[in-house]
């Protein structure tokens, strides 16, 4: 709130007629727009493990994450600003988790909260564990811990709100021309496809037999 | 825990009992540090019927398989208790890897319902004759079963930890370069994405319209499929449920787990011993301090070694504080789910903050403790926290308790939307496998600290809460009464707290568990919480497994839900009170 304070808000270099200074206020179009976003980033109602409980926590009353006007958790991701993933990331989880990220309204956020959500963390060898949401997912804040404290929580959405004070309407993707891309939705295969690495993956499992015929081949040719 | 081990004169009477009356059906099981029987594959069902029957081992705890791989068979260890209390039998049955397949125990005991999908689907052992046998943490259609030994993940790097690339000599690197995807994945060969059709959960809708069809056969009605979950705020954390309706009325239910399955036991057979325990506290998060206590009964069993007098009293205030700060949590999300939209969470979540605030003190962090040790605890009770549990266990918890049942327990709307709703008979209760508080207020007063006491509960003087009604009321009040009872255990083992050392030996990091099998299990603040381990002498365990109250509490899900209306579905959920942590490992 800092930026509001009436010095601030005068300190345009504008010359304000002394009768109007505590009527009239002189600001960017881009310090308004991002005060107002940055005291009511509404984050998605949405726990996955063990880190949703310490959100649970910073939400309560010890830690009252409504000072920051975040209090409101919305079930429902067309309301939602903040995508706050609380947790391990699994292969099984994450195609609804693209799902729900494609159907946030612009402008949206998303912070990876722990050490799962930002690198697979302690889980990262398992078969079933996505080593972080940013392989399918751009990530804004990453918050380190096991799970973070509520106060680490906290200093990631006030650096959240640092970001978001930096951005300019001019400038911000939402307001570009043309349609924003949506990620393409992982599959459940033999293992989890993501739609992005379909030629990759073509080219490998085809190289395998081909590889073993040629060794094959050689070894009748020594033969 | 060295003299228990030694079989009593009882237990040499059954060995007569049950290998007598089934000549050559059932062996003892003379490996050494294994016990129970062996009983061909044929006959398990005649001999589990009168184990059941016969013998009173009404309760089936534990089911989980073994990958042999060295002497080429797989093995499915059945632990079965009486719910009247005293020690458990141990069956098995072997078969061999490459076609195994035993006759499931769902016509015996219907409990085995998940964990037989569960050994099928990480192990790949086929249950004939279970009713509905498809994968349940993975998805249909993954590759292979990935508990088999000879399985490996694609960031698979070396057998069993330590890893030779983290030691001094050795060079580290980055796991993703060994991939060709950069990823977590791996396709078998000849795999082609183009050809590859989902699978939709195509069984998952059959298996729902199979249970209408069972139970309305002659009905011709509109039938609606709703999916709650995974992401909905009434679930829990990531766990969904496939409901059919008619109108708001449940026909039948089924849960979908595995959105939160992080391999807890592949990773845990990689693992050594001692590594396993910080891994233990992320299963049932709220709760970390009685999962360490019971992976570390297991090993101590296995190893030989009790911790001295001064840890096994901070043993238990520690499991004590967890079960209060568990309960009290648990009805505050209880309530949030009766619709009183968080005003009584942040009451339960007050309390439940100064419980961790202990915790921090004693272990370091709030959530995650990691603090039993082999043989003892981590650390000793820091300056001026004995007095800080002193006075919440003598003065404040008591006190609050109270106030939250005043406020809640008589409340008009509470008790019209849980009273009557998602009944659990007994019988039902004893024949799913129910452990803990749902099992308890159907009327069955089975706690393992009284029905088979480990560390020092049998010193204590409480009482085992019990209601008879079996409703979702009943399991609300019966946390009231839970956590009053720790208060009185907490009360005592803090007057009593002994001094003197609290490690057995020196601390370890890398310790000696002889080869042999142990179920250690103690009562959780969900239900029975056991851990199954098999060592063969290595610093890893061959078998690690975990027996999650949270999962086999939702084995009378659907039956408890069944001809109620979609929102008490909501209700019951809450009731039975699960961690997806835990469900889903």
């Amino acid at each position: 709130m800092s930026d509001m304070k009436q010095e601030n808000i005068n300190s345009t270099h504008y010359d304000i007629p002394l009768e109007l200074q505590n009527q009239v206020a002189i600001t960017t179009l881009d310090k308004i727009y991002n005060w107002g976003r940055r005291s009511s980033v509404w984050p998605l109602m949405f726990g996955l493990a063990c880190c949703a409980i310490e959100m649970i926590c910073t939400a309560a009353s010890r830690y009252d994450l409504a000072r920051f006007g975040m209090e409101i958790m919305r079930p429902s991701p067309r309301q939602a600003d903040l995508m706050i993933v609380s947790g391990t990331v699994t292969k099984k989880m994450i195609p609804q988790i693209v799902r729900l990220y494609n159907q946030m309204p612009e402008p949206k956020y998303v912070l990876a909260m722990g050490a799962c959500a930002s690198g697979g963390g302690p889980f990262k060898e398992g078969y079933n564990v996505v080593s972080g949401v940013d392989r399918y997912v751009p990530v804004d804040v990453y918050v380190p811990g096991c799970p973070p404290t509520p106060q680490a929580l906290l200093h990631g959405l006030i650096t959240l709100q640092r970001k978001i004070d930096a951005q300019s309407i001019k400038d911000v993707r939402w307001y570009r021309k043309g349609e924003i891309a949506e990620i393409p939705i992982p599959v459940y295969g033999p293992d989890l496809i993501d739609p992005r690495q379909i030629e990759i993956i073509k080219q490998q499992t085809r190289q395998q037999p081909a590889a073993e015929q040629m060794e094959a081949a050689s070894a009748e040719a020594q033969a | 825990m060295t003299e228990q081990l030694a079989p009593s004169v009882e237990e040499l009477a059954r060995v007569d009992e049950l290998t007598t009356r089934f000549p050559e059906v059932v062996t003892p099981d003379t490996r050494k540090g294994y016990e129970g029987y062996i009983v061909r594959p044929e006959n398990l069902i005649e001999v589990a019927t009168y184990i059941r029957d016969e013998m009173g081992y009404d309760f089936l705890a534990n089911l989980c398989g073994v990958d042999y791989l060295p002497e080429n068979k797989m093995e499915v260890v059945y632990n079965v208790f009486r719910t009247t209390g005293g020690r458990g039998l141990t069956f098995k049955v072997q078969t061999p890897r490459d076609s195994s397949s035993v006759p499931s125990l769902t016509p015996v005991y219907p409990g085995a319902d998940f964990q037989e999908r569960e050994t099928w689907d990480l192990l790949g052992i086929r249950f004939e004759g279970h009713p509905d046998l498809r994968r349940i943490l993975m998805w249909e259609g993954f590759n292979g079963h990935p508990l088999r030994k000879d399985w490996r993940e694609p960031f698979f790097e070396e057998e069993g930890k330590p890893f030779k690339s983290r030691w001094p000599e050795g060079h580290v690197y980055r796991i993703e370069d060994k991939n060709p995807f950069a990823n977590n994945v791996a396709y078998p060969e000849g795999f082609d994405p183009d050809q590859w059709e989902p699978e939709n959960d195509a069984r998952l809708y059959e298996s729902l319209r199979r249970s209408v069809k069972e139970l309305y056969s002659d009905l011709d009605t509109e039938i609606i499929m709703v999916n709650m979950g995974p992401q909905h705020p009434s679930t829990h954390g990531v766990f969904r449920i496939a409901v059919a309706l008619d109108g708001e009325t449940v026909l039948a239910l089924k849960p979908v787990m595995g959105y939160l399955h992080r391999n807890h036991e592949k990773i845990g057979e990689r693992n050594t011993f001692l590594q396993n325990m910080p891994f233990t506290d992320r299963l049932d998060y709220l709760s970390s301090m009685s999962n360490n206590f019971g992976y570390a009964l297991a090993v101590e069993k296995l190893m030989g070694v009790k911790p001295p007098e001064r840890a096994e009293y901070l043993r238990v205030i520690m499991a004590e504080l967890t079960r209060i700060s568990n309960h009290i949590f648990a009805i505050g999300m209880f309530l949030n789910d009766l619709g009183a939209y968080f005003t009584p969470a942040l009451y339960a979540i007050e309390e439940r903050e100064l419980i961790l605030d202990i915790f921090e003190a004693v272990s370091g962090s709030r959530m995650m403790c990691n603090y039993f040790r082999f043989g003892g605890v981590a650390r000793d009770l820091p300056e001026g926290v004995y007095d800080k549990i002193y006075k919440l266990v003598y003065d404040r918890l008591p006190r609050r308790i109270d106030e939250l049942d005043l406020y809640l327990t008589n409340n008009e709307i509470v008790r019209s939307r849980t009273e009557g709703v998602g009944v659990l008979t007994p019988e039902q209760a004893i024949a799913f496998s129910e452990a803990g508080p749902v099992l308890r207020a159907s009327g069955v007063p089975y706690d393992i600290r009284r029905a088979d006491p480990y560390s020092i509960y049998d010193r204590f003087d409480f009482d085992v809460a019990v209601r008879y009604h079996g409703d979702t009321y009943d399991r609300y009040l019966i946390r009231i009464d839970e956590m009053r009872q720790s208060i009185r255990i907490l009360q005592q083992a803090v007057r009593d707290l002994p001094e003197g050392p609290i490690q057995e030996g020196k601390p370890q990091y890398q310790v000696r568990v002889p080869a042999g099998e142990a179920y250690g299990r103690v009562e959780g603040p969900k239900g029975e919480l056991g851990y199954y381990v098999v060592s063969n002498g290595k610093p890893n365990p061959w078998r690690y497994h975990v027996r999650a109250p949270s999962f086999i509490n939702l084995n009378a899900y659907e039956t408890m839900c069944v001809g109620n209306k979609i929102a008490d579905v909501v209700a019951i959920l809450g009731s039975i009170d699960i961690v997806l942590g835990e469900t889903d490992r």
